[in-house]
């Protein structure tokens, strides 16, 4: 609240200007977020999952996940194994814990590579226009018709031979992680391309705009420190629901066999081993599918709070 | 024109919204009276509480956030804060028109301006569809619309801002109003576009007699237009007067003030302006003394405790302020 | 006689229209600005007045370098600005700066107001280390009126006069010798409006300005300007001393401007006789030809329509547009 006006006792003495609220924009932001009952909740899920995939490490070992044993295969639910075993034997509850890091790091990583491109495209074809955007929305275009799970599968099957076993931090990953992410990265920037080319494209019209270039500013400034920061409305809940999307096409992907493979488990290829077993043993697809529907959701209501919170039009608070 | 004052009185009029950040005291208790065929000027920068005093008065003040809290509106002897819904309906368009700043968002830009026109004339008046057209052509050519049968097949867009404001005015006048409310409606236009519509506003008041209400900001519109001004500052009216008393015995300081600050075409200049210190209002408080106190070059202890209420100092002329600004001292 | 600080000649700037969608082909212009000339002197204000469409803002980004033009010359302190590269061009950008219509929109609402008045400084080199930027900034902020314990807030939590110094305080960043005001008041209320003509007078005193002052309020021209130009439809059709112009406006466009604004003296305005111009300004698209006002022209004659008038100095240091003007 602003502090009213103080009336000096004299008469003659100049009073303080009355200034606005100090409420910063994070603080309206945040005001506005808060009022979103799901967009909380979904929060909330999402901050549980991530705390039971990389804090149930701490419970369980990697080697745990990875144990098999044939004696106890296909087990459903018990005291000892809570999500029952698998084909071969392996506790589910904890590969849903490893697997969850991976579709969790997958969706993450992923979601990085499509903002960067998508931002890179998207900022010069809307600042440059012409011929620069004639081009490169084009190009945009072309991957847009492409339709984007085929690409995923005919991509994976190219890359699909010869995928080695890479190590980072200790542990080992298939390399299959490092392709699913740069395939759905680089399949997924042209929503985010043209939703940047759009901020830009208004935003460069703006005064402040112009301003800077009489001041002198040099073009990659104004693009990258005046227009960028006042388009991260749209940037920051495309890239929120880019997450959700990767984590859902990792899952379509690994679920047709093109994804990442064994030995390194994800919610998604935990769905594939499932595959014949629907009904005979339920266990292997309901969590690892529960997951994925949780985080999905948790992920979508977020962004449609974030979208709400930071649109610049919505003058409440 | 009857002096008798008792076409429209506004008594109290007390507005106020309803905001997060707390409530906005926007119209702070407004009294003036309006004779038939008079035109009352009110003057005020923005948030001063103008418009949403007239808004007031037609009932268009949207419910919640806003809410009309105290007063009366005695319209040819009827409360129109009493009425209801549907009998203002029957008073707006038909009694009372309003105009607004910008014609572009008051005209529907999907519908013909044809369309529009005989729409309001079909609803208030029992024409046939034939003579509505016939009048809504009469009405174009009456706000100086050239090829007005032509241009009744046109949609808004294809007019220019000036000419937009003439249709507004045309449809205002469609079942000749009493009262033509009009709220800055030449404050976007160029000043030789407004100088027409000044005009046309002034020969149409002479033929229809219409009582005009003209809401705007600029001093010099006033001077031209108006046979009475009400000065008004953070909800309150501080001022009122004919217009000349107002400009040459003026007796507010807000109003010395607006006048000191104002550049003229028609004079060598003389001296800087004189700019009047500090900020406008902050309207999430009622104030304690006089609104204007923080920034009053005439201040006194008294105006910072007490608010002083709109008196008549002399003949047809009611101030709202302690001091006396010709000598400085409290009355 | 010293060198003005800004000449400009034969300036034009039109903005092609195209239409097509894999190839695009120009169809028209908006002819926005056309051939005009002026000078400017060091220490003084130019008004350059006129209504919608008469180009004077486009007129004043132009003159700047911000549009490239279409043709003309622009020279502002020898540099020529539609010549000038890199570091050149850079020198004029320090010279010459600008001042924004709206407060709301010319100020980087993600930045904060440090940031903002010392971009210049950055931009430029003119002062290297953080701390000294600081200080200069706090300087600039004293001087344009604000306090400087706000440096670092955003524009939202500033009013409207309060964001129109601040964007004082960026153009006077780089030390300029010549500010391009465009429109700076129009946006504000009544009682700011002096308060910032009366700041932008204290500054040209104080730090030896040059001002191009773009508005629309002939009365406020009046007042701070030294000389007047008044633009039509792309066109500049009078220049003169500024009591000269208002007093003796030679040209009819002129009369009716000067007639239209409305005095706030109600015997005066009841006595005046109006000259009432009929008709809208017609669009920069295609314009009249010959002299562009002559449709609108209450004394327009037959050579009016077909021949465009001449800019002639008519009286010493007051030019016009116009057949009917006797030298």
């Amino acid at each position: 609240m602003s502090t009213p006006v103080q009336a000096s006792n004299q008469p003659a003495t100049m009073i303080a200007e009355i200034e606005a609220p100090p409420l910063s924009l994070g603080d309206l932001t945040w005001r506005r977020f808060k009022r979103h009952k799901m967009a909380i909740a979904g929060l909330v899920v999402l901050i549980l999952l991530v705390i039971y995939s990389f804090g149930g490490a701490f419970f369980v070992t990697e080697k745990y996940a990875n144990f098999t044993n044939t004696k106890e295969r296909l087990q459903p639910p018990s005291a000892a194994h809570p999500f029952g075993t698998d084909t071969i034997g392996r506790d589910l509850l904890a590969r849903t814990i490893y697997g969850g890091q991976i579709s969790i790091i997958i969706g993450i990583t992923a979601a990085f590579v499509e903002v960067m491109v998508g931002i890179l495209i998207g900022a010069l074809a809307g600042y440059f226009g012409g011929k620069v955007d004639a081009i490169l929305m084009r190009f945009t275009e072309a991957m847009l018709n492409l339709p984007q799970l085929l690409l995923l599968i005919v991509m994976a099957k190219f890359f699909s031979s010869d995928i080695k076993n890479i190590d980072i931090f200790g542990r080992e990953f298939s390399g299959s992680v490092v392709v699913i992410i740069f395939i759905i990265g680089l399949t997924s920037w042209p929503y985010l391309a043209r939703i940047v080319r759009a901020e830009f494209l208004s935003i460069k019209e703006r005064e402040f705009i112009l301003a800077a270039r009489a001041t002198g500013t040099p073009t990659w400034e104004i693009i990258f420190k005046h227009i960028l920061p006042n388009s991260i409305a749209p940037i920051v809940v495309s890239a929120t629901l880019g997450v959700a999307g990767a984590i859902s096409l990792e899952a379509y992907v690994s679920f047709l066999g093109l994804g990442v493979r064994a030995p390194t488990a994800t919610w998604g290829n935990m769905l594939e081993n499932a595959y014949r077993y629907i009904e005979s043993a339920y266990w292997m697809w309901l969590f690892p599918g529960l997951f994925i529907v949780l985080i999905v959701l948790s992920i979508n209501f977020l962004g449609d709070g974030l979208r709400d919170a930071l649109d610049p039009r919505s003058r409440t608070v | 024109m009857k002096t008798d004052h008792k076409f429209l009185e506004v008594k109290n009029l007390k507005t106020q919204f309803n905001t997060p950040e707390g409530t906005v005291y926007a119209v702070n208790g407004v009294t003036f009276n309006l004779s038939e065929g008079e035109t009352l000027a009110v003057v005020g920068e923005s948030g001063c509480g103008k418009s949403v005093t007239m808004m007031s008065i037609m009932r268009l003040i949207q419910i919640p956030p806003g809410k009309i809290v105290g007063g009366e509106v005695i319209y040819r002897d009827n409360d129109l804060l009493q009425l209801s819904e549907e009998a203002m309906e029957q008073i707006r368009g038909r009694e009372i028109a309003m105009i607004f700043q910008d014609p572009m968002t008051s005209l529907n830009p999907v519908l013909t301006v044809g369309r529009q026109l005989t729409e309001t004339l079909r609803t208030h008046t029992p024409m046939t569809p034939e003579q509505c057209r016939e009048r809504a052509q009469n009405l174009l050519e009456l706000v100086g619309i050239p090829d007005a049968k032509k241009r009744l097949d046109n949609y808004p867009h294809q007019f220019s801002g000036g000419m937009r404001q003439r249709v507004m005015i045309a449809m205002s006048l469609a079942c000749t109003p009493s009262l033509l409310i009009a709220d800055e409606p030449t404050t976007a236009l160029d000043v030789t576009i407004q100088a027409q519509i000044i005009e046309l506003v002034k020969e149409l008041k002479k033929s229809v007699g219409m009582a005009m209400i003209w809401i705007t900001h600029d001093l010099g519109v006033v001077a031209g237009l108006a046979d009475r001004v009400l000065v008004m500052y953070a909800g309150y009216v501080v001022e009122e007067a004919l217009v000349d008393e107002l400009y040459e015995n003026t007796l507010h300081p807000y109003t010395l003030a607006l006048l000191q600050a104002l550049p003229r075409a028609d004079r060598r200049r003389d001296q800087s302006l004189k700019s009047i210190k500090g900020s406008p209002p902050n309207l999430l408080v009622e104030p304690r003394g006089c609104p204007f106190a923080p920034r009053c070059e005439f201040v006194q202890e008294k105006c910072i405790t007490e608010n002083p209420a709109l008196l008549d100092i002399e003949t047809n002329h009611k101030v709202a302020c302690w001091v006396d600004v010709k000598t400085g001292a409290l009355r | 006689m010293t060198e003005p600080l800004v000449r400009v000649e034969n300036l034009t700037k039109h903005f092609p229209i195209r239409k097509g969608m894999l190839i695009e082909r120009v169809v028209g212009a908006v002819q926005a600005v056309d051939n005009i000339s002026f000078t400017i002197n060091r220490g003084e204000t130019l008004g350059m007045v006129g209504e919608s469409g008469c180009g004077k803002t486009t007129a004043g980004r132009t003159l700047l370098g911000l549009y490239p033009a279409t043709s003309g010359k622009t020279i502002i302190d020898g540099h020529s600005v539609y010549e000038a590269r890199g570091s050149e061009l850079m020198k004029v950008r320090r010279k010459a700066q600008m001042i924004f219509q709206d407060p709301y929109a010319s100020l980087n609402p993600r930045w904060t107001v440090n940031s903002i008045v010392s971009e210049p400084l950055r931009v430029h080199n003119l002062i290297n280390t953080r701390k000294e930027r600081d200080e200069r900034v706090k300087e600039l902020l004293e001087l344009v009126g604000l306090n400087a314990r706000h440096i670092n807030r955003f524009p939202h939590e500033f009013s409207g006069g309060q964001r129109q110094r601040i964007g004082i305080a960026r153009a006077l960043a780089s030390e300029p010798l010549f500010v391009v005001c465009d429109e700076p008041i129009s946006a504000l209320d009544v009682s700011i409006q002096a308060q910032v003509v009366n700041l932008l007078e204290k500054l040209q005193d104080q730090l030896g300005l040059t001002y191009l002052f773009v508005a629309h309020d002939l009365s406020m021209v009046r007042h701070i300007c030294d000389r007047v130009a008044v633009m039509y439809l792309g066109v500049m059709v009078e220049l003169a001393e500024r009591d000269e112009l208002y007093e003796n406006p030679l040209h009819p466009y002129t009369k009716a401007l000067l007639s239209a604004v409305p005095v706030p003296d109600p015997r005066k305005e009841r006595e005046r006789k109006r000259v009432i111009l009929s008709g809208d300004v017609p669009s920069p698209i295609n314009p009249p030809s010959g002299c562009r006002f002559h449709p609108r022209c209450p004394v327009a004659v037959e050579r009016c329509k077909a021949e465009v008038p001449e800019w002639r100095e008519v009286r010493p240091g007051h030019h016009v547009a116009c057949h009917l003007v006797e030298k």
